[in-house]
């Protein structure tokens, strides 16, 4: 089908594209910005591979998540970005001759590419077969709740030890500020908070706290 | 003709490569140098959901969901690694950041 061609073709220069964006822009909330594009484009290409379950999560996670972390800490950190960006031109022959080495070694790598003729008898986790009743979702489901739950699990507790870790790391207790204490004023007796005086005639009374 | 595992696989080399030259363009800055951390990840994903769909094996999508779910947990601890080091320091450039030299 050549429109499917043409689709790939789309997603895939544009999330290029603004991959170079990402390292390339002078601004850094732009950087962010076109870091979700790239995002999104890469979901494109995970649903015209068929994985839509995937494509998905990519939205919601990093999109929604990571990148708006991203945006936040940019936005929220008083930096001099023009300052960072001084040795830009510097660097920029030696990571262009390392990043053409690497891009011709890898396809150089995929162009003599054979799939080893055995291997498709050695599927972990096959695609089942039923196609009308069954989609991605739902295989992906009936094999990460059942083959893969102990590794399930354990992402779970790499986001939890993270979650702790992030509120850890930035909370912090300011000093001087005055906040309001409920069990302290809880558990105030009479005998605190109310004090009978004797006025003497004529002397008015001592000031509090004396 | 349908995009094949070579198309994919070329897209996920050029992201990884951009990733790569992004580390190495902007040493200074760390938020860029994770932004490209986080485009090598995405490369990576692309590549084990191509090796997924085309040997018609589920594990590889498993795999990039474990991949996403550490990508995300790295750059929830990074950045707040970050915040917390600008401000103590004032500052996040690379060089600046060399108290555990010995």
């Amino acid at each position: 089908m050549i429109l499917q061609l043409v689709v790939f073709y789309i997603f895939a220069v544009v999330a290029v594209a603004s991959g170079v964006m990402v390292v390339a822009a002078r601004n850094p909330v732009h950087s962010v910005l076109f870091l979700i594009l790239a995002f999104f484009n890469s979901a494109g290409l995970f649903v015209l591979m068929g994985a839509e379950f995937l494509a998905m999560i990519l939205v919601i996670v990093y999109v929604g998540a990571v990148a708006v972390l991203f945006l936040f800490v940019v936005m929220m950190l008083d930096i001099d970005f023009a300052q960072l960006r001084s040795g830009f031109m510097r660097y920029l022959p030696i990571g262009a001759l390392i990043g053409f080495i690497l891009l011709a070694e890898l396809l150089l790598i995929f162009g003599s590419w054979i799939i080893a003729p055995g291997v498709a008898n050695l599927q972990a986790a096959p695609f089942p077969t039923n196609a009308p009743a069954m989609n991605n979702t739902r295989a992906l489901g009936d094999v990460l709740y059942t083959r893969y739950i102990f590794a399930f699990q354990a992402a779970g507790l790499i986001l939890l030890v993270a979650m702790i870790g992030a509120i850890v790391l930035t909370l912090r207790q300011r000093v001087g500020v005055r906040r309001q204490r409920i069990p302290e004023q809880l558990a105030r007796t009479r005998a605190q908070a109310v004090e009978v005086v004797k006025v003497p005639l004529g002397g008015g009374a001592a000031p509090a706290g004396d | 003709m349908v995009p094949g595992l070579a198309h994919y696989l070329t897209v996920a080399a050029v992201l990884f490569t951009l990733g790569i030259f992004g580390i190495f363009l902007n040493r200074k800055n760390v938020i860029i140098i994770m932004m490209s951390i986080e485009l090598m990840l995405l490369a990576i994903n692309i590549n084990f959901v191509a090796f997924s769909v085309v040997l018609n094996d589920l594990a590889g999508q498993v795999f990039a969901m474990f991949v996403l779910t550490v990508a995300a947990a790295e750059a929830a601890i990074g950045l707040a690694i970050l915040v917390v080091y600008f401000r103590n320091r004032g500052s996040i450039q690379v060089e600046d950041i060399h108290m555990m030299r010995g």
